[in-house]
């Protein structure tokens, strides 16, 4: 009997001690949605996001107190369409712990509707309508990008400071185009400036030519855009072809030359833009994350990747400090709010309505390269208007 | 607006649409000779582009990569035409949509894994990069002024062709009666193969020619492509004259638009294309 005992209670231990680790990894499993466009125009952005993320979670590794992190990768396509079943899926049926996404504002909103006010952490780590941290921010929506008011709204005093008064503003006509013209006239004639002509061509043309051939008519100080991508690339080109660059200096919100100053080439000479990270950032945690980045996936990152490592950085601050359990989701949320994070971009911490409060860089671009001149505006808050938070 | 400006934003005008022209011509002369509605003549536009940035990172030269993308997009243009577009001449113009569309996904995903999805842009070739002094504060660069001059080139030749060589005869009357001409022992097979590649690359050179003016990017085929049907339209399907006319109104409406008024300049093409076709449906000039 009493062997029978023994027998039976060693098994019961065995039993148990094989069990434990399985019940231990159940629980302690956090589900992170990526949910980014990884086909069509913004493919390249979708990757750099999820790369840095999976970086930064790899890096954290060991102090996320033995939690699992197990992803979820939903190609959002940039379509704002699908971005609400796609979300619903990532809450109801994979039931995330976290949603990372998206790089698209049109598809953020898509993606709000669904996820606004529940337990699933939703982590912007791109799109900056100014919606998503204003009047639709919500305790569980966080963003790791900028407000589009931000990059753009220091350039006016530094046009101020310049001695330029009279400026030509152009850009898309499309919610960040513009937030983004919106956001420099504020400063810039609350400083004294003039806006002497403001256009806002159909997104998304690249028929400029005719623009810079208005402005050259107009002779205004200086120029202001708001445009990225391909059609940044143009801009610049055609600006430079029409025989403007150095005589009407060109300003911009940084995601001008953000990218694509490879492909503009000397164009982009002198070029000067206002943003919350510069590749060469000159500090510890940039230069640590550019090598780690570049050892992982053989190139080097861009503010796509600063900003999925920013947000990987966030989870796994944040289930450190709760040793690793993401279950109660109001302490993730409260946690994560007071959070300081040490981004290659500097530190920064979020806002009331969970904006990142960072210092916003003026750079030039100087032989291929955007250098950093100095911080336009330090700890910079989105002012969030019509946030109930 | 200032003369100087008005003159200045005509020759914007002229030379947006002597590109245009470039570009939908190739589209326009395969309908109008084969009755093929290709699609995928955008995609051929950005394989132009990709391929003159990719030659001219390696070799250095951009007449040498010119030279080199316009050959590879018109042997491109015998192979689709030979495998896919030769087994719809009987068929509808339904069957010949869904195949070209087809056409510009796969094309899509090829330059996607191909050369990934960063930008990227050409240099101006250096024997032209310079500007002529225009007005008192700008200057207009040379490397437009060459690329209007090559279009009308071009324009001309392809005008020669057709109305003055054995081949532009032969092309008129398989227009009009394909039976016949097969029946006079004109190889119409063959015939129909070089066209298309004749089409195929004109669109390329399009790209090439646009390559160091504009950014090479995913997606650049579609937007083309939608004002071009515009010009194809507005200009009368399957003609060439009708193609240059409509181009260089595209040109001039959309450059002016988008000074006078830049909130409708996307939509004014549209706009007069509408009143085109109210007057005249089958666009300006049909035959």
């Amino acid at each position: 009997m009493n062997r029978i005992k023994t027998l039976a209670g060693a098994t019961l231990a065995t039993l148990s001690l094989s069990l434990a680790p399985l019940a231990a990894s159940a629980a302690d499993t956090v589900k992170v949605g990526i949910m980014l466009p990884f086909s069509g125009i913004y493919a390249q952005l979708g990757e750099a996001g999820r790369d840095g993320l999976k970086l930064a979670l790899k890096q954290q590794a060991s102090n996320l107190n033995g939690a699992q992190i197990e992803y979820i990768e939903m190609d959002t396509e940039a379509k704002p369409a699908r971005a609400p079943e796609l979300s619903s899926a990532m809450l109801s049926q994979h039931q995330a712990d976290f949603v990372i996404g998206p790089v698209h504002s049109g598809v953020a909103m898509g993606m709000i509707k669904v996820l606004r006010g529940k337990d699933t952490v939703m982590i912007i780590p791109n799109a900056g309508a100014a919606a998503a941290t204003g009047p639709l921010c919500s305790p569980n929506i966080f963003r790791t990008s900028f407000s589009s008011w931000q990059p753009s709204y220091p350039m006016g005093q530094v046009a101020l400071d310049k001695g330029y008064d009279k400026v030509y503003a152009i850009s898309w006509n499309y919610g960040m185009g513009r937030e983004s013209l919106d956001a420099f006239e504020e400063s810039f004639t609350a400083g004294g400036g003039e806006i002497v002509k403001k256009v806002l061509m159909p997104f998304p043309s690249t028929n400029f030519q005719p623009h810079i051939s208005d402005i050259a008519a107009t002779q205004p100080d200086a120029v202001f855009v708001f445009f990225a991508g391909g059609g940044a690339i143009k801009f610049v080109k055609d600006y430079d072809a029409m025989g403007l660059r150095g005589k009407i200096p060109l300003l911009g919100s940084g995601f001008l030359t953000e990218g694509t100053l490879e492909a503009q080439g000397e164009a982009a000479e002198g070029v000067e833009t206002t943003l919350h990270y510069a590749e060469q950032l000159d500090i510890p945690a940039n230069q640590s994350f550019r090598a780690a980045f570049n050892t992982e996936y053989g190139h080097y990152p861009d503010i796509y990747a600063v900003q999925g490592y920013d947000a990987g950085l966030a989870i796994a601050q944040t289930l450190s400090q709760l040793d690793g359990d993401a279950s109660d989701k109001q302490a993730l949320i409260d946690t994560m709010a007071q959070l300081t994070i040490d981004s290659p971009r500097g530190e920064f911490t979020f806002s009331r309505a969970h904006n990142p409060v960072q210092d916003i860089y003026l750079r030039k671009v100087d032989n291929g390269v955007n250098v950093v001149e100095r911080v336009a505006a330090a700890a910079l808050e989105d002012p969030a208007r019509g946030c109930q938070l | 607006m200032s003369t100087e400006l008005f003159f200045v934003q005509l020759i914007n005008g002229l030379q947006y649409g002597l590109l245009l022209f470039l570009i939908a011509s190739g589209l326009t002369l395969v309908f109008g000779v084969m009755g093929i509605l290709n699609l995928a003549h955008g995609s051929m536009y950005m394989v132009g582009a990709y391929l003159v940035w990719y030659f001219v990172t390696v070799t250095g030269s951009f007449s040498l990569a010119a030279l080199l993308s316009a050959a590879i997009a018109l042997a491109l243009g015998i192979l689709i035409e030979r495998v896919l577009i030769q087994r719809l001449y009987h068929r509808n113009h339904l069957d010949q949509v869904l195949l070209t569309i087809g056409m510009i996904f796969v094309f899509n995903a090829l330059q996607s894994i191909l050369w990934g999805n960063d930008p990227y842009g050409v240099a101006v070739p250096a024997a032209l990069d310079a500007s002529i002094p225009f007005t008192e504060n700008s200057s207009y660069p040379v490397y437009r002024i060459f690329a209007a001059v090559l279009c009308i080139a071009i324009a001309a030749a392809l005008y020669f062709m057709v109305s003055r060589t054995r081949l532009g005869m032969l092309i008129r009357a398989g227009e009009s009666n394909r039976e016949m001409v097969e029946a006079l022992g004109v190889n119409i097979k063959s015939l129909y193969t070089i066209v298309f590649a004749i089409g195929v690359m004109l669109a390329a050179v399009s790209g090439i020619i646009a390559a160091p003016i504009r950014s090479i990017v995913p997606g650049m085929g579609e937007s083309v492509l939608i004002t071009c049907f515009v010009v194809v339209v507005v200009g009368g399907m399957g003609s060439i004259r009708g193609a240059f006319v409509g181009a260089l109104l595209v040109g001039l409406i959309s450059t002016f638009a988008a000074v006078l008024m830049p909130g409708l300049s996307n939509m004014i093409i549209y706009i007069f294309m509408i009143l085109v076709l109210l007057v005249k449906p089958q666009g300006l000039f049909s035959h």
